[in-house]
Formats: structure tokens, C-alpha cells, sequence
């Protein structure tokens, strides 16, 4: 498997860690409900079809990425930057 | 090697190949090598395989079947054998289950047959038959199950001493495997004419080509017809090919490399066999080399696999495919039989009579399935003498070593027995489509071919030639030209495509043939072996239907069909169709099992490549390492890191006198140990103070700028993740310290957070743990010994540089070092940070001035001695399932902002006092052995799980208390100082009476650390 990073060009699976779920964002405040927390820990989807995630490009620019993989075909549609997206979704929340 | 191309059509002049009858277009009849099959020598040709060479020499039965040990021949000349698996070399270099069929013949190979005892023709086992009844579909099931006392005394030795094939070697593998992987535009799997022409297409635009074939020599089955492309025999187009492609320089072209797997994202794996036709690799020359082979494009070019045909006792040495038949005499001038019968159901088998005619061997028969007479079953029938039965079916052979004749009945019904010791039998062919099929896209039935053909490709991946179901060469020839174009062009070359070379085309034609007797007949002959390799017969299937396992997936794992080296590809279709026929539905619904990599088999040792032994894992040695061994230090390994464990001194008789000295020398007069593998990450920016607020639980605003601070971090579910310390240099400026477990993890951790979750702090960091050397000095005397070594400008007394102090000092007159003043041992104590090239002149400059102070170099078990008389928490207490709270730092957790973990420790659960939380112990009586994973139990209370109420997590000798003692986990633990619990060691079979007693052993006030 090879993932496309936007700073680095494709590269092969063994350079990336993969942690999860992308979709699932931190309560804001430690004083949310602890529902919402409990969402955020411990509770997944797990969707047959496109699939955000985030992964880790360890051995290459230490980049965070968001990568839309399809969990039937493991077929990458999409690489972006987390920090990018993280920076979107703030600016969304924010205006 | 010089091939001899032209010349007599008679044997190669060695009497002892009998069967040597004609030319050959793969071997060099000009030198004769020699080799031994079950310690008989034998003679051969360069170009020959192992059974090529055998049927040269006469041999024809090549070992005892998998499960009814019955007399196997070689059935096929590719790699989808599944009966001729033998042994090759001897000593550390025997490699069982090696196909006879793909086994490159060198001068001096020793191959020994399989399964059999005590010799191939007398084999003891093969008694197996008589009692077949017993060895069914699911007899593994059925027969070994009752009574359960039986399965480890009886039945497994049995099973083991009677089953498997080969013996693996005895000794360590001597040679060498490497792993490497290359990239290209366009990938080529074969060398067939469709593999050629897609080569040749997209050579020919610059496109970066990249081709492989499993064997030695280009051609595929070119080498086994005597069809002609441009105007001479096909193998030598083939050769032509290879030349012109050699010649540009975009293309690569990796002969004996096959193509295994296809995995995501257009990578392909493919193992070189680099010297496995040779005696021994040259010196540093690998066996094997596995490729990982990224392409943006790729065309399978794989071509077919042949299937036999199901008729009783099919499997007897001498019934061979009618297409191997045709490559024995062919490429390597091997007539396997003198008076051979041809059986099929469609015109490429027919043909086989006219290449036995040639090389001089009698058609006995022509028995063709199809019942209406075609031109061509006349021609082959009045050019070969031979008779002809239309509609026919071979009923039974006989013969216990090797066939000597068989029953054919005619159309009619009647039967015959006619003499031969040759049957090439051919049902059809397969597409080899395996690649097409790794990422789960199945391939569809093709009623028209009675084969399974490619269905929806993966991304990228076309396929060509007989591979794709197109069976006739211009035809594959003008697919393999489309597809190269296709492929160069998707990848931005343009291609002009060539004229197609002229080639004959000769009809295929087949009718479908699953079995050669109707299926509701009882089995009164003999057995009709669908998987050779798995003894899995016509009758196992019908079984596996009448008993429910009607799914190929349960068919499969039922009877075993498909299963070991050769993954059921001569058995798979034959199989399925006969199922599909048992429950009434079609083929195309009944379908066929996944194929998965890898293609053929693959030795661990290629998967492995370099990392084994001491490569398994990389090593990483401190900065004082070279020292250390000249210091005679014993090392532990740490993860990757090597660390010296302690320092033995002459007269030391046991590890523990040695860890004793060098703690009793910290606590009395001063010293170091390398503390470089702890994690060091520099943090700078204007947001890195509230960055450190968000990570760690604990406040950090108010650090000032030359002071370090304990910091704990949490995971976000609550527990306790990592710790260390971290000081701050400047106004934005932080260097953090982690465990050396987790060094590489926090790293991550901390880039997560940024980039994730804050993206708007304005903070950078960086690992530099492998950028400094870092040495713990400790000890009374260790400010006595720094004072020779920091420059005399930085004031390091206890006035002006405290406990937690931290400040960037020059050293040795100018060498910019940092010095913090931490103590995980408790004593006055100091860490001194150099460049990490200064650390072993860092080691020797200690050793030089703290002599006079009585200076020694300590190892991991002093320091680990030290930390638990400290009551300092380490990785046994940091073990993923504790809290703050169960460490004793519940009152760090700042409730003034947020920080990863606050939410989630603050869960009830996670901060009720009955969790275990940490104390220490020390024996009731004096001298008892605390041992770390023991559980904590009340005085009195029975051991069982309800009752226990924590654990010891780390457990020490102290020479300081002149005791054990121990930290561990018991529930309200702080609250029950004095009390006496049991200390179960069900392992050691021991309980010892303990008193819970304060963590901190060692300097309870801290008056040492401010010395």
C-alpha cells in the first residue's frame, strides 16, 4: 500500500502509522458532557465505504495526515494535511 | 551457454538418456552434467529441470502421494506440479517440497524423493490404500476424535510420522536473502507472445518497462509449440525480442522472477530465485532476492495452466498433461513414453499426437471426448496410424510403478485394454489469472473456454494473451501490442504501434469434459484424483455435497482440495464444476475460492531478508558504549538501546556485589551513569508554555527560565501515559525529557496534539535525543567533581544552582554543555548534556577527575536499585493501567485548564480510593524475598482472586536498608501504613508476610537532594 503525502510524494505503507478514526474531534472543554467524551475515547464507526482516517508519517515529515481510504478496496481517494483540515474545521467553527 | 539450435533429430549420444529421443530448443546438447535422485547418478544437459532430466533418464515415478502414499509421476513441466516434489541439496541447505518441474539442473544436484519409507518403490505406508475407505473427505474429522486421551499419544505422532512432505533442514539457513524494490511505468508478468508484444509496445515509447518471468528462459509456451511467429519457430522470435528489448535502455528485463502477489496501490512482490541453479551463491551473492515492484501500470501476462482430466486411477506415473508432454519433447528433447495414448476434449490436446509422432513414439490411441469427428482428430488420427475413438473415455489404467495400459471405452460403451505406458491427457485450460484476482476482484466464467477468465481488473492492471482467455497467438500477440499502448500511454509516452509479426492460428475448440465416467456410477474401479497433491478424489467431492459443505470456501477446508504448495491449480475447476454438477447449479454460480499470495511458494528466508539473528532489529548504543566495554560493562537491552547493567569489578562473585558497590558509591560519595536513551524533545515558540499546559497535568506558567519541573502526562481515557522532567532555557525555549520506552511515542503524541488539535499554537519542536549525550552524575561528592569540569564563570553552588535548576554552561574551558540538577537516585545529583560526540570524552574526563572522590561508573540495575529506595515511579509502575491518583499524584492534576486526560481521569471509577495505589513493602522477617508480580492479599484471607487486593510492581535488594524492599499497588494503600499483608508468588510458590510502608525508602525529607 502507498499513501501520497502532500509533502513527500508516494511513499510505501512502512513509513506511516495508522491511529484511527478522523472524524471524531475533542469536546472543547474538559467540562463537556461525558457522553460526548465518551464519544470521543472509546466510540467508532466502522463504515464499509470511504473511510477518513488519520495517519502518521513517522519516518518521513513527521506530518499528521487525514487520508480518505475505502475500507472494502483500500483505495486512497484523498491525502491532506491534518493541520490543514484541523485549521478549516477551526476557521468553519469560528466565523 | 551455447544452444544447440540445429542439428540430429536422434538422441544426444549419452546411452544412459534413453528417452533423450530428439532436440531440444532449451538445452545445450553439447555438454553433459551429471546428478543424483535418491543417491543414483544420472546423466543430463545444461538447460534440462530436475524432471526433464528424470523422464531424459527413464525415471518416471517421482514420489508417494500426501495422503495414500501411492506411486506419483511428474504430471506437468510448469510451476502448478503437484506430484513431483522432491528434496534438493543435503545438510543445511536441504529444501524440502522443491517441484521437480521448475528446478533448474546443475552439475552435481542431489534430489531426493519424499514420503516414502522405507524406499520410493516399497513404500510401507502405501497400505494407506487399502484402508482408504477410512481416509475420505473430513477423515481428519471423522476418525481422530474419540477418545480425547488418544489425539496426543496416538493419533498426532501417527498423523505426523504418515503426512507431511519433505523434511525441513536441521541446521540454520547459510545463505543470504536480500530485499529490494524498484519502480516503472509499465510491468510485464510473462514472456509469452502477449507478454513480449506488451513489452515490445511499451519498450518501444521509453516507458520505464519492467519484465519479469519465472524462468530461465523467455518464450512461455513458445518453447513448448512448434508454431512460428515472423517466419521462424516462436522461440526464437521470443529470443529475438529479448534481444531488441535488452537494447533499450528504459526497459529491465529480470529472468527466473516471479511475479507473487499483487498488494495495494499497484505494488507487486516478486522473488528473484538469484543462485538457486547453481551449487552455492558465489560469495556474497544472495539465494534468493525479494522485490517489492511498484508500477504504475501493470499487464499480466501469465498465461495458462492446463487441466488433467478425472478418470479412475488417473494418477499413475506415465499420465501426464498433454501440454507438458509437448514441452518435454519440444524444449527439452524428452520423449516421455514410447507408446502413449492421447486423451482430450479439445483440438490443442489433439495435437500433442502429432508431437509424439514426430519424436518418434507410437499413438496406441486417439481418445477424443467430443463425439462428432473434426478434420483435424482425422488428420492426427491418419498422420500418427493412430485409432481414433470419437466420443470415447479412458475407464481404468493399470500398472503399480508406472501405467502400462489402459481401458478406453468407446462411445458405445464397449470397453478395450490397450497397452501404453504414456497418457497425455489434456481438459482444457485454465488462464492463470491469480494476480488479477489479490485484491478480491473475481474473475467470471466463460462458458464458450469452460475457464474462468479475469472479470473487473484492479486499478491499473490489464491483462493478455491465454492469461485474459485469448487463446490463439495472433491474437494474443495483437492484445499484448494493445495493451503495452494502453499502458504507455496512460502513463504520458505515445506509441506508435508496429506491424504485427505473422503467426499461425490453430483452433482450440474444447467441449466440456469434468469427469470422464458419468458421476452416479458407484466408483467400482478405482479412485479418480481430482487434487493430486491432496489425494482429494472425484468421490471426496460428491462426499463434501451429500454432506453439506456445498460453498467451494467449505469445499475447500472439508477435503482439503486446493490446500499446500501447489494451491489446488491443476484441481480448482475440475472441482468446483463437479460441485456445481452434485447440487444441480452452474459453475458460473458455484464460482471459485479466493486466490491470495503468494502465486507459488515463497521461502521464510526471502520474507525475512537480513533481518534475523542480531539484524532482526536495529541497535542503538549510547554515546558511552565503547567505553563502557572497555570498562568491562555487562549490557541489557532497553528496548533498541544497549545499556551497561552494571560494571563488574575483579572479586566480584555475583551481579548483585557489583550493583550493591556501585549503589553504596552513589549514596556515599559520587557516580554517573549514561542517561543519554531517556527522550529529549526541544520545544521552542511563544505557545510552548501553554502547549506544555495542555499535555503534561500539571501547571507550567510559572516555571522560570532556568528551572526544571516533574511532569506526569495522561492518555485521554485517564491513565497514565509517560513522565519525566522538563526545563526551561530561555523565554520560548524547553527541553522535555520522556522515558525512554516512550520517547518515540510522545514524540508522536506531541505532534498530534499540534497539528490536530491546536493548530493555532504558535509551537515547534523536535527530537534531539540522539543529538546529545547525557550522564547522570550523582552522589555527595558529584558537585565536588562538576566543579573540575564546568567552567569556573558558572556558579554551581547549591546557593545559586539548586535542586531543579537547569542552565546552558560551558565546560572544559568553552564546550557548550547543559546542566540540570535532577536525581532519580535521590542523592545531590546532576545530569550534564553534551554534544553527543563529547560522551565518551565526557565518561573518560569523569573517571579522571572524580578519582580522588572515589568516582564509578553505575549501571541500569543500580539505578533501578536507587529509584525504588527513591519511591520514584518507573515503567513497572507506569504500566498503562495506573492513574495519577494510584500513583500518588491525584493533587497534581490542575482543574485550572485543560490538559490531555483531565476529563476522563476525573471518572469516579478512576479516582476511587479502593484502587491499588502505590506503597511500599518490606518483609515481615527480615531476609525475606520480595518478588515483583506477586499479589497482595489480606493476612489470613484465601488465595483466591476475590481476595486480592494489588500487586508488587518492582522489587529490589536495598544495600542502603540492608533489606528487600518493594513498591507495589494495594488497594486504599496509603491509608493502611503499618498494616501486614501477604505477599502470594504462586510462580514461586511462596507467601511472605509484608508491612505496607511509605514509598520512599531512601530520604524521606529530601535533604539530601538540596545537599
Amino acid at each position: 500500500m502507498r499513501l501520497n503525502c502532500p509533502c513527500c510524494g508516494p511513499r510505501g505503507l512502512e513509513e506511516f502509522t495508522y491511529r484511527g478514526d478522523a472524524t471524531v474531534r475533542r469536546p472543547e472543554s474538559p467540562t463537556a458532557p461525558a457522553q460526548d467524551w465518551v464519544d470521543y475515547v472509546y466510540l467508532r464507526d466502522n463504515p464499509a465505504g470511504p473511510h477518513r482516517e488519520l495517519w502518521y508519517h513517522g519516518a518521513g515529515c513527521r506530518s499528521w495526515l487525514v487520508v480518505t481510504r475505502d475500507t472494502r478496496t483500500h483505495a486512497i481517494s484523498d491525502v491532506v494535511r491534518a493541520v490543514d483540515v484541523a485549521r478549516a474545521d477551526k476557521e468553519g467553527a469560528g466565523s | 551457454m551455447k544452444l544447440l539450435r540445429q542439428g540430429k533429430s536422434s538422441a544426444s549420444g549419452d546411452p544412459s538418456q534413453s528417452m533423450r529421443t530428439t532436440t531440444g530448443n532449451g538445452i545445450d546438447t553439447s555438454r553433459t552434467i551429471h546428478f543424483t535422485f535418491d543417491g543414483r547418478r544420472y546423466a543430463a544437459h545444461p538447460g534440462d529441470t530436475l524432471a526433464s532430466a528424470l523422464l531424459a533418464n527413464g525415471v518416471r515415478l517421482a514420489g508417494r502421494s500426501f495422503k495414500y502414499h501411492r506411486p506419483r509421476g511428474i504430471l506437468s513441466a510448469g510451476a502448478e506440479e503437484p506430484n513431483a516434489l522432491v528434496e534438493l541439496r543435503t545438510g543445511a541447505r536441504r529444501e524440502p517440497n522443491s517441484r521437480a518441474t521448475v528446478t533448474e539442473l546443475f552439475d552435481g544436484l542431489e534430489a531426493a524423493s519424499q514420503n516414502r519409507w522405507p524406499s520410493l518403490a516399497m513404500d510401507a505406508l502405501g497400505i494407506n490404500g487399502v484402508f482408504s475407505p477410512v481416509f475420505t473427505a473430513g477423515f481428519y474429522y471423522k476418525t481422530f476424535m474419540w477418545p480425547a486421551a488418544f489425539w496426543e499419544k496416538v493419533y498426532e505422532p501417527m498423523i505426523r510420522r504418515a503426512a507431511g512432505l519433505g523434511r525441513a533442514a536441521d541446521e540454520a539457513d547459510p545463505d543470504i536473502y536480500e530485499k529490494a524494490t524498484t519502480f516503472c511505468d509499465v510491468l510485464v508478468v510473462g514472456t509469452g507472445p502477449a507478454g513480449l508484444a506488451a513489452a515490445l509496445t511499451a519498450g518501444r515509447t521509453g516507458a520505464r518497462v519492467l519484465v519479469c518471468e519465472q524462468d530461465s528462459l523467455p518464450g512461455g509456451r513458445l518453447r513448448a509449440e512448434h508454431g512460428e511467429i515472423g517466419g521462424m519457430p516462436g522461440w526464437q522470435w521470443a529470443e529475438q525480442a529479448m534481444d531488441e528489448l535488452r537494447q533499450m535502455p528504459e526497459v529491465r528485463i529480470m529472468t527466473r522472477t516471479c511475479v507473487f502477489g499483487t498488494y495495494d496501490g499497484g505494488t507487486y512482490g516478486a522473488l528473484e530465485r538469484v543462485a538457486d541453479h547453481v551449487p552455492t551463491p558465489a560469495p556474497d551473492q544472495p539465494r534468493q532476492r525479494l522485490w517489492r515492484i511498484v508500477a504504475r501500470h501493470a499487464i499480466v501476462a501469465t498465461g495458462g495452466i492446463e487441466r488433467p482430466i478425472v478418470f479412475p486411477n488417473n494418477d499413475r506415473p506415465g499420465i501426464m498433461l498433454a501440454g507438458a508432454v509437448r514441452t518435454y519433447i519440444n524444449r527439452f528433447g524428452v520423449t516421455p513414453g514410447q507408446r502413449a495414448i492421447v486423451y482430450t476434449n479439445n483440438d490443442d490436446g489433439l495435437r500433442t499426437a502429432r508431437d509424439l509422432h514426430r519424436a518418434g513414439a507410437t499413438i496406441a490411441a486417439i481418445v477424443d471426448a467430443r463425439t462428432t469427428e473434426t478434420p483435424l482428430a482425422r488428420d492426427m488420427a491418419q498422420l500418427t496410424g493412430a485409432k481414433l475413438f470419437m466420443g470415447g473415455a479412458i475407464a481404468d489404467t493399470y500398472g503399480r510403478l508406472g501405467i502400462h495400459a489402459a481401458v478406453i471405452r468407446e462411445h458405445s460403451g464397449l470397453t478395450q485394454r490397450v497397452p501404453c505406458d504414456l497418457v497425455a491427457m489434456s481438459g482444457g485450460w485454465n488462464p492463470e489469472l491469480s494476480l488479477t484476482t489479490h485484491q478480491r476482484t473475481k474473475p467470471v466464467y466463460d462458458e464458450t473456454l469452460c475457464a474462468f477468465v479475469p472479470g473487473t481488473m484492479p486499478a491499473g492492471m490489464r491483462s493478455a494473451g491465454v492469461a485474459n482467455g485469448t487463446f490463439a497467438t495472433p491474437d494474443c500477440l495483437r492484445e499484448g501490442t494493445t495493451c503495452g499502448q494502453d499502458a504507455a500511454q496512460a502513463c504520458g509516452f505515445s506509441a506508435t504501434v508496429a506491424d504485427l509479426p505473422a503467426a499461425g492460428t490453430e483452433s482450440y475448440a474444447i467441449v466440456p469434459l469434468w469427469h470422464a465416467l458419468p458421476l452416479d456410477r458407484p466408483a467400482r474401479t478405482g479412485k479418480a484424483f481430482i487434487d493430486f497433491q491432496n489425494d482429494v478424489t472425484a468421490k471426496d467431492v460428491r462426499l463434501a455435497a451429500i454432506e453439506g459443505f456445498r460453498s467451494v470456501e467449505h469445499l475447500k477446508r472439508y477435503t482439503t482440495l486446493g490446500m499446500a504448495t501447489d494451491q489446488g491449480k491443476t484441481a480448482n475447476v475440475n472441482a468446483l464444476a463437479q460441485m456445481a454438477e452434485q447440487t444441480g447449479s452452474s459453475i458460473a454460480r458455484t464460482g471459485t475460492t479466493m486466490f491470495r499470495p503468494p502465486v507459488q511458494p515463497v521461502a521464510i528466508g526471502a520474507l525475512a531478508g537480513a533481518a534475523r539473528g542480531r539484524h532482526f532489529k536495529p541497535d542503538r548504543l549510547t554515546p558511552t558504549h565503547d567505553w563502557a566495554t572497555e570498562q568491562g560493562a555487562v549490557f541489557t537491552a532497553n528496548g533498541l538501546w544497549h545499556r551497561a547493567q552494571w560494571f563488574p569489578r575483579p572479586g566480584e562473585t555475583h551481579w548483585r556485589d557489583t550493583v550493591n558497590r556501585e549503589v553504596r558509591t552513589v549514596r556515599t560519595a559520587v557516580g554517573f551513569c549514561d542517561v543519554t536513551t531517556l527522550g529529549k524533545i526541544d520545544i521552542q515558540g511563544p505557545d510552548a508554555a501553554t502547549f506544555l499546559e495542555r499535555v503534561y497535568v500539571n501547571a507550567w506558567r510559572r516555571l522560570p527560565i532556568g528551572r526544571a519541573r516533574y511532569g506526569l502526562m495522561l492518555r485521554e481515557d485517564g491513565f497514565a501515559y509517560d513522565d519525566g522532567t522538563t526545563a526551561r532555557l530561555g523565554e520560548n525555549h524547553y527541553v522535555m525529557t520522556t522515558t525512554t520506552a516512550h520517547a518515540g511515542s510522545v514524540m508522536q503524541h506531541l505532534e498530534l496534539c499540534h497539528q490536530w488539535l491546536w493548530p493555532e499554537l504558535d509551537v515547534r519542536f523536535i527530537s534531539v535525543t540522539d543529538e546529545w549525550a547525557q550522564l547522570a552524575i550523582a552522589g555527595p561528592k558529584s558537585r565536588d567533581v562538576l566543579r573540575h569540569i564546568v567552567d569556573p564563570a558558572f556558579d554551581i553552588s547549591n546557593e545559586a544552582f539548586g535542586y531543579m535548576a537547569a542552565a546552558t554552561v560551558t565546560i572544559c574551558g568553552g564546550q557548550e554543555a547543559r546542566l540540570f540538577r535532577l536525581s532519580f537516585s535521590g542523592e545531590l545529583a546532576y545530569e550534564l548534556a553534551v554534544p553527543a560526540r563529547f560522551g565518551d570524552a565526557l565518561a573518560r574526563l569523569l573517571m579522571k577527575v572524580g578519582a580522588p572522590y572515589g568516582i564509578a561508573p553505575y549501571g541500569t540495575e543500580a539505578l533501578g536499585v536507587m529509584r525504588i529506595e527513591k519511591g520514584h515511579p518507573a515503567g513497572p509502575e507506569l504500566n498503562g493501567q495506573t492513574t495519577a491518583h494510584d500513583l500518588g499524584m491525584g493533587r497534581m492534576l490542575s482543574t485550572r485548564k485543560d490538559f490531555i486526560g483531565r476529563a476522563m481521569a476525573a471518572r469516579p471509577a478512576l479516582t476511587d480510593p479502593a484502587r491499588p495505589a502505590l506503597i511500599g513493602l518490606v518483609p515481615v522477617n527480615a531476609g525475606d524475598e520480595l518478588v515483583a508480580g506477586g499479589h497482595l492479599l489480606p493476612a489470613g484471607a484465601q488465595a483466591t482472586a476475590a481476595h486480592d487486593q494489588g500487586w508488587v510492581s518492582s522489587a529490589a535488594w536495598s544495600p542502603t536498608l540492608n533489606g528487600w524492599i518493594a513498591l507495589g499497588f494495594l488497594s486504599n494503600g496509603p491509608a493502611r501504613l503499618g498494616e501486614t499483608v501477604m505477599v502470594h508468588n504462586p510462580l514461586g510458590n511462596s507467601v511472605t508476610a509484608a508491612r505496607v510502608v511509605s514509598p520512599v525508602f531512601v530520604d524521606p525529607n529530601g535533604e539530601r537532594l538540596h545537599a
